[in-house]
């Protein structure tokens, strides 16, 4: 069953086509990944699908819904999270609290279906940010300012959850840990697409894999299709 | 993150201003003009905390202070004379309340400067309407206005100020004040946590101009003759920003502080340099931005960090 | 019928000229330097009042004050820039607190300015009359003033867009529009560029004063509030950013006053009010912006 169904996605900036007809699924339960050279779209159609833009055409269909132009609070009410390329948090409030206003506001009552991981403290324990409810979100490192954000994401109790770059700028060490937080998160029944430019992490975790390129999707399928792929290899030689 | 110890503190500190307030007609053996002097001050106090309720945690810089004051006083000259005093006053805070949120659904949505600009001009837009309405449609421009006693006055803006402390106490620890602090530090991440983020800007910007409102009408109470010129003033938008910036934003003792020593000093200044004294404040106002964006409360905050880190070093 | 119309276009043009040097000048401190000037009105009240001064005290014919006029208000706003704006811009956390810093800066300059001139020129309407005579304009009659003032606006407006376009200071301008920071990393001398940029606005609003003040008998302490707010609303009809949306929305703006004021005097600032609430509901972007 697809979760995410996205249909003739366009997306212009001036004269710039930042995506172009785009046609996509996300299978439920699955991990996907979208990878890219840089200034592929691959954040452009993150934001198409979390309302922070509206397509200039095109659809997106969520559990069946037709979710295009609806706005971003509405979209996460429904179950989509998201993180951020660069680091959203809520700096002068307590990791307790970004986690909290998560709960409070992106998970509403009649929500069948939803991974439930608890209240706020569970959440911070699952991501591994025990003990550290009252630090103030900015004094945190960068990877525990990630584990935040996705905390804060996942204490909206989504359904599909959209990690942008999550490991960027962390150690190996921290990435290996990143890495099997989301396969924790896929465990619990989440259905996740992560923009990535670690490649082993990509490979590695995800079940399927999209590649963009100017805006169109070039290419799709398992890892091992990928990197076999000669369009793919082509786009990519030289990163 | 109070201890308890300091939010004990602050309790007691406010009921003791509140029982000092209650009984000052007592201290000044009701003098006509001493309680009119105070109330001037409860009346900057008020705006200035309404103006930092929505201003200081949004960031979004509202000019339209007098606006929604001015909407109050012309509550006051429509009503005074057939309605009772506590309705007149309510309406013109409820007049106030839907005029900024309907303001605030259309701008808010923008960015910061198009809100800004809006809120400078809509001073402006409401009498210029207004005068033209009064010339061409009414015939006359200006109202008269019954004035209750200044005992019945000062006792209404105690009241006033103790509703908006309590509204702005009340929202900084509601999921709503935690919401209105997640969208200063990002929009964004704000909508896509849940947070329907015009609508909880809205409807904050509505409840501080609601108390503006509430203000404009209880004070114009005193004043025998109304007319647009006089009642939407811009530099009443002018004043409390003046305060917030002066006394700070954070805490709520902040704003209260700052306006009661600028409004104690223009009291002054208006009596002593009345062609002087835009340009001190204007001044001051540059230096306050230039030197000491965070206001006295920076100060104060900065200083008792440092005392309390020493305390964190010998533990 | 036609005459009319010709009739209103001209007279609609008139002061769409003033409103035009005005909303670029602003436009320039908002789109580039990034201050939001809400003292912008009282450089245009200055302008008047040096006009007035001039020619009421030592006669100097305003058209001569012109060019005494426009380089000193640019060297005192270029000087204001680097004494108040540009700590606020160097010790600001970021782009969007130093907008806010520096429209509160601007509020303060605001009433500084405004005592100033009243404690030097006192409170009541000042005026003076040049030009008044009535001359014979592509069928209709208007004053002499009023068709020295469109031309003044028009020159000074091309003269300004061949600076944009042509020059090297101008290309560093419109570098610094698009990203100052950018910008500075290719050489620009960043500060430099804003204060200049600043200075201009101070210059053409100096300007547009001194041309109105030809025109109409309203110098007073207290009219540089209306034109910033018409000031706004031009710029962001044509589009935040857009100098020449700037220029063609200030003549826009002058013939909607026009035609409004014939049928209705007290309405023409409430008729501009409601297109800016339009422009602010249907394309804040404005007619030209991105």
């Amino acid at each position: 069953m697809n979760i995410l169904e996205a249909k003739g996605l366009n997306k212009h900036f001036g004269g710039l086509a930042a995506t172009s007809n785009v046609d996509g699924y996300i299978r439920k339960g699955e991990i996907l990944g979208l990878i890219g050279p840089n200034g592929a779209g691959k954040t452009t159609l993150f934001n198409l699908v979390s309302g922070a833009l509206k397509p200039d055409s095109g659809t997106i269909t969520f559990k069946g819904v037709d979710i295009t132009g609806f706005k971003p609070h509405k979209i996460a009410r429904m179950g989509i999270a998201r993180t951020f390329q660069s680091v959203k948090i809520f700096s002068r409030m307590s990791v307790l609290d970004n986690t909290r206003l998560g709960y409070l506001f992106g998970s509403t009552k009649e929500k069948e279906d939803k991974a439930d991981l608890g209240d706020a403290d569970a959440i911070l324990d699952f991501v591994g940010l025990s003990g550290l409810g009252d630090r103030r979100a900015i004094d945190l490192t960068l990877a525990n300012q990630k584990r935040l954000e996705v905390a804060r994401a996942l204490a909206t109790k989504p359904g599909l959850l959209l990690l942008d770059e999550v490991m960027a700028g962390l150690t190996p060490t921290e990435v290996a840990q990143a890495m099997e937080l989301v396969k924790k998160i896929r465990d619990r029944g989440i259905t996740i697409m992560m923009i990535e430019h670690v490649m082993k992490a990509i490979m590695t975790i995800c079940d399927r894999i999209v590649v963009l390129d100017h805006g169109e999707k070039i290419a799709e399928g398992t890892p091992e299709e990928i990197t076999c792929n000669k369009t793919v290899i082509e786009v990519y030689l030289g990163e | 993150m109070k201890t308890r110890k300091k939010r004990y503190g602050s309790i007691i500190s406010y009921i003791v201003l509140l029982i000092l307030l209650v009984l000052m007609p007592v201290f000044i053996s009701s003098s006509s003009y001493k309680l009119i002097f105070v109330a001037n001050i409860l009346m900057y106090v008020v705006l200035t905390v309404s103006w930092a309720m929505f201003s200081g945690p949004t960031g979004y810089i509202s000019l339209a202070t007098s606006a929604f004051f001015g909407v109050g006083v012309y509550s006051t000259a429509l009503f005074s004379a057939e309605l009772p005093l506590i309705l007149v006053i309510l309406i013109g805070g409820i007049a106030s309340f839907c005029l900024a949120y309907l303001v605030g659904s259309i701008t808010l949505r923008l960015k910061g400067m198009y809100f800004t600009m809006f809120t400078f001009g809509l001073v402006e837009l409401i009498r210029n309407l207004l005068h033209w309405y009064e010339v061409n449609i009414t015939g006359t421009v200006g109202r008269m206005v019954i004035s209750p006693d200044a005992t019945t006055i000062y006792y209404t803006m105690v009241c006033i100020f103790i509703a908006v402390i309590f509204a702005s106490y009340l929202i900084k620890r509601s999921r709503f004040g935690l919401a209105l602090q997640g969208i200063g530090e990002s929009e964004d991440a704000a909508a896509h946590t849940g947070i329907n983020v015009t609508r909880v800007k809205s409807v904050t910007f509505a409840v501080s101009a609601f108390f503006m409102g509430l203000t404009g009408a209880a004070m114009s109470l005193r004043w025998s003759y109304v007319d647009p010129t006089m009642a939407f003033d811009i530099s009443r938008s002018f004043m409390p920003v003046l305060m917030a910036i002066f006394g700070g934003m954070g805490h709520l003792y902040a704003p209260i502080a700052g306006a009661s020593v600028f409004s104690i000093l223009e009291e002054i200044f208006t009596t002593k340099f009345p062609y002087y004294y835009m340009l001190l404040f204007g001044l001051t106002m540059l230096l306050v931005i230039r030197f000491m964006p965070l206001g006295i409360e920076g100060i104060i905050e900065r200083l008792l960090k440092r005392k309390n880190s020493g305390y964190a070093e010998k533990s | 019928m036609m005459v009319k119309l010709v009739d209103i276009l001209i007279g609609g043009l008139l002061m769409g000229g003033i409103y035009a040097l005005i909303a670029v000048g602003f436009g320039l401190q908002y789109g580039v330097a990034r201050v939001l000037n809400i003292a912008h009105g009282e450089f245009i009240m200055l302008g008047s009042f040096a006009a007035w001064t001039l020619f009421t005290v030592l006669g100097v014919s305003p058209l001569i004050s012109l060019f005494i006029c426009a380089p000193a208000f640019f060297a005192i706003g270029f000087v204001i820039y680097r004494v108040l704006y540009t700590p606020l811009r160097v010790s600001a956390e970021s782009p969007a607190a130093f907008e806010g810093n520096s429209m509160l800066a601007s509020f303060g300059l605001l009433f500084v300015i405004q005592n100033l001139a009243l404690i030097i020129w006192g409170a009541p309407v000042k005026g003076y009359s040049y030009m008044a005579y009535p001359v014979s304009f592509l069928g209709t009659v208007f004053p002499a003033n009023r068709i020295v003032t469109l031309f003044a606006s028009v020159v000074l407006g091309l003269t300004f867009y061949f600076f944009l376009a042509n020059t090297r200071t101008g290309k560093a301008i419109r570098a610094a529009a698009q990203d100052a920071n950018a910008a500075e990393l290719m050489g620009v001398h960043i500060n430099r560029v804003l204060a200049l940029c600043f200075g201009l606005g101070a210059m053409m609003a100096a300007t547009g004063g001194l041309l109105l003040s030809m025109t109409s008998s309203v110098t007073t302490p207290f009219m540089g509030m209306e034109y910033t707010l018409i000031a706004i609303i031009v710029v962001v009809l044509g589009g935040l950013g857009n100098i020449k949306g700037s220029f063609i929305g200030g003549f826009i703006l002058g013939l909607v006053g026009y035609i409004v004021t014939s049928y209705e005097p007290g309405l023409s600032m409430v008729a501009y009010y409601v297109i800016f609430l339009f422009l602010l509901l249907v394309r804040p972007t404005g007619l030209f912006g991105k």
